[in-house]
């Protein structure tokens, strides 16, 4: 027999992460350099060889933790998103879903308006009362959705709602007794942003990170079978319920860990994920790997908008992604519209 | 290769199944049928493991089907479903590429896993629209990739559920011949189809289901029999010979006397036409 034709098919996916991979340094130095104070992105090499002017200062203290902090965060959405699309099997599921940043927003309601004095425990109590609330708003929605040892997928994205919707009530009666302070930097938080990045935080980050890089990225061949349904993933070898269970746990750690760390970031899961598909296709073995440099890529571009355009003043990164990314998606909407009616 | 030895199953108190028991050997086509809700598709989900039974064994080339991990299953047996919906832009080819699942799951993918997945494709005719998204293949090409898919897993168990469905006449007989080629090569071939002659064609064994339980067991002519067809489907049947020298069954109806039965508001208006 003829070495197959179709073996091929797989060079377009190798392709757009081969130019991903090149375009996402590229990326890194233009964020890096670009701000109040500038500095070439192509002398950024040099400097950090050199180690001795002022810019090596700026990159090293403040530039590279805010983009490396703006890396993760939209590779961790991103991921997840693509990992929620392929468990839902819906490309319009969102990380959001199984309830994890609407629990995330509810801690860090709890946090800035009912502990007293949290304007000093802030930088490092508040991260972790997201973190935690998003973990157990998630917990919350995984025991609704389970019924001896099963877990409905259907059930899981009705809880999910369900929590949603708790938890934004809660958050509203919260803000009835919150100060104008509180308010604000609650509102601020909601909004997402990465002016917070320091080498410590990182650090704090980086454990539950990498573990949820590691899961979620071993989940590419049960999200492949799941396409065709649960029934038939299980006939293709998948074991469903370990399966459920680890793309939501997974999913909430990294959720979790980008919401605690830069707060409301929207958009990036839901639109990275879909970019690639457009670009390459839908094969999670290299939808994953493509979602992440994506969305790291995607993050970074929008912080670099978000302290540029109305600089010396600084736009909450949440409101760039949503600004770009809602257009997007209404666009993904009339496009799908079309497609079902041709 | 698979047998089932009483197996019962019920839902909510509404039994399904009643003491089912069966041989199948390797090398066998056997055929399920019987009416709408007799339990064809149940019978197949617990064959594939999918449900357990509430009483009955499986056993699966001599080992409880229960005591097989999803992945060995996987590597034996391979199932096709009646509804398939996918929701992203897959094109055909990398659909069919999926039942190579099982064997990618601890090493990575080989040029012969690309040479199988071509070679079932082309087995079900379905190569010419491989490049083509899978979303805009008609329900006919789906259902041939679909099988493309299941043949590509390389099992020596295959169960079908309807495989001829959406299917036009020639490809209902190449997708059975083809089933009948791969028993005579060795595989179990288990597949629930509705057309009695096409199951008295291809089979080698069928087994009629009819509210649960096991009417009728045995070669096509000794379970093709009018009577015992219209006890089942509650319509009478002649019987007479296909060319082979196999049964040939046909409902004996005439179809306006069906149509003022069971159409009775629109019969005045048909009649006259």
């Amino acid at each position: 027999m003829q070495p197959s034709s179709f073996y091929k098919a797989s060079g377009r996916y190798r392709s757009t992460l081969l130019a991903l991979g090149v375009l996402l340094p590229l990326v890194v130095l233009i964020s890096a350099g670009l701000g109040a104070y500038y500095i070439p992105p192509q002398e950024i090499p040099r400097i950090l060889w050199e180690r001795s002017e002022q810019a090596y200062a700026v990159l090293v203290s403040v530039r590279f933790p805010r983009v490396l902090l703006a890396l993760l965060v939209g590779a961790l959405l991103a991921l997840s998103g693509a990992v929620m699309q392929g468990l839902f099997r819906n490309p319009l599921a969102d990380p959001g879903l199984i309830g994890v940043s609407a629990g995330a927003a509810l801690g860090a309601a709890i946090f800035i308006i009912l502990v007293p004095g949290a304007g000093i425990l802030e930088v490092y109590a508040l991260p972790l009362a997201a973190f935690v609330g998003g973990l157990l708003a998630t917990l919350a929605v995984w025991f609704m959705a389970s019924s001896g040892g099963r877990v409905q997928t259907l059930t899981l994205l009705l809880a999910g709602i369900a929590i949603n919707a708790l938890a934004g009530a809660l958050i509203g009666l919260l803000i009835t007794r919150a100060t104008d302070e509180q308010l604000r930097s609650l509102t601020f938080w909601t909004l997402g942003g990465y002016s917070g990045a320091t080498w410590g935080g990182l650090a704090a980050m980086a454990p539950t990170a990498l573990l949820a890089f590691w899961g979620l990225m071993r989940l590419a061949r049960p999200l492949n079978a799941l396409v065709l349904g649960e029934s038939e993933a299980f006939h293709l070898g998948v074991h469903l319920e370990r399966f459920k269970r680890q793309a939501v746990a997974l999913a909430a750690l990294a959720v979790g860990t980008a919401v605690a760390a830069a707060g409301g970031v929207g958009f990036i899961g839901l639109v990275a994920p879909h970019l690639f598909r457009l670009m390459a296709g839908p094969d999670h073995r290299y939808l994953l790997v493509g979602s992440v440099l994506l969305g790291a890529g995607l993050s970074a571009l929008a912080d670099l908008i978000a302290r540029t355009v109305a600089s010396p003043a600084e736009l909450p990164v949440g409101v760039v992604t949503s600004l770009l990314g809602a257009p997007f998606f209404i666009w993904l909407l009339l496009r799908f519209k079309q497609g079902a009616a041709r | 290769m698979l047998e089932a030895r009483s197996l019962s199953y019920a839902v909510g108190g509404k039994t399904l199944l009643e003491n089912i028991s069966f041989r199948l050997e390797a090398g066998q086509m056997l055929s399920i049928i019987g009416p709408n809700g007799a339990g064809k598709s149940t019978l197949l989900r617990l064959l594939s493991g999918e449900v357990q039974p509430d009483a009955g064994q499986i056993e699966l080339l001599g080992r409880p089907l229960s005591s097989y991990r999803p992945l060995e299953l996987a590597l034996e047996r391979a199932v096709l479903t009646q509804r398939r919906e996918i929701n992203f832009p897959f094109d055909a080819y990398e659909v069919a590429f999926l039942g190579r699942l099982p064997h990618l799951e601890r090493r990575a993918e080989n040029p012969q896993d690309h040479r199988v997945t071509e070679h079932a494709l082309s087995q079900t005719g379905a190569l010419q629209f491989a490049t083509r998204r899978y979303q805009t293949l008609s329900g006919g090409e789906q259902s041939r990739v679909d099988l493309a898919r299941v043949l590509a897993q390389e099992p020596r168990l295959l169960l079908l559920d309807e495989p001829t469905n959406h299917l036009d006449p020639k490809h209902q007989v190449e997708v059975l011949a083809l089933c009948r080629r791969l028993a005579r090569a060795g595989w179990g071939v288990l597949t629930v189809l509705h057309d009695l002659n096409l199951a008295g064609l291809f089979s080698d064994r069928i087994l009629l289901l009819h509210q649960g339980r096991v009417e009728a067991l045995g070669q096509p002519a000794e379970v093709l029999q009018p009577a015992r067809l219209q006890a089942v489907y509650g319509l009478p049947f002649i019987q007479t010979q296909h060319p082979s020298g196999r049964p040939w069954v046909m409902p004996l109806a005439e179809a306006d006397a069906v149509v003022s039965r069971s159409e009775e508001p629109l019969a005045a208006g048909r009649v006259s036409l």
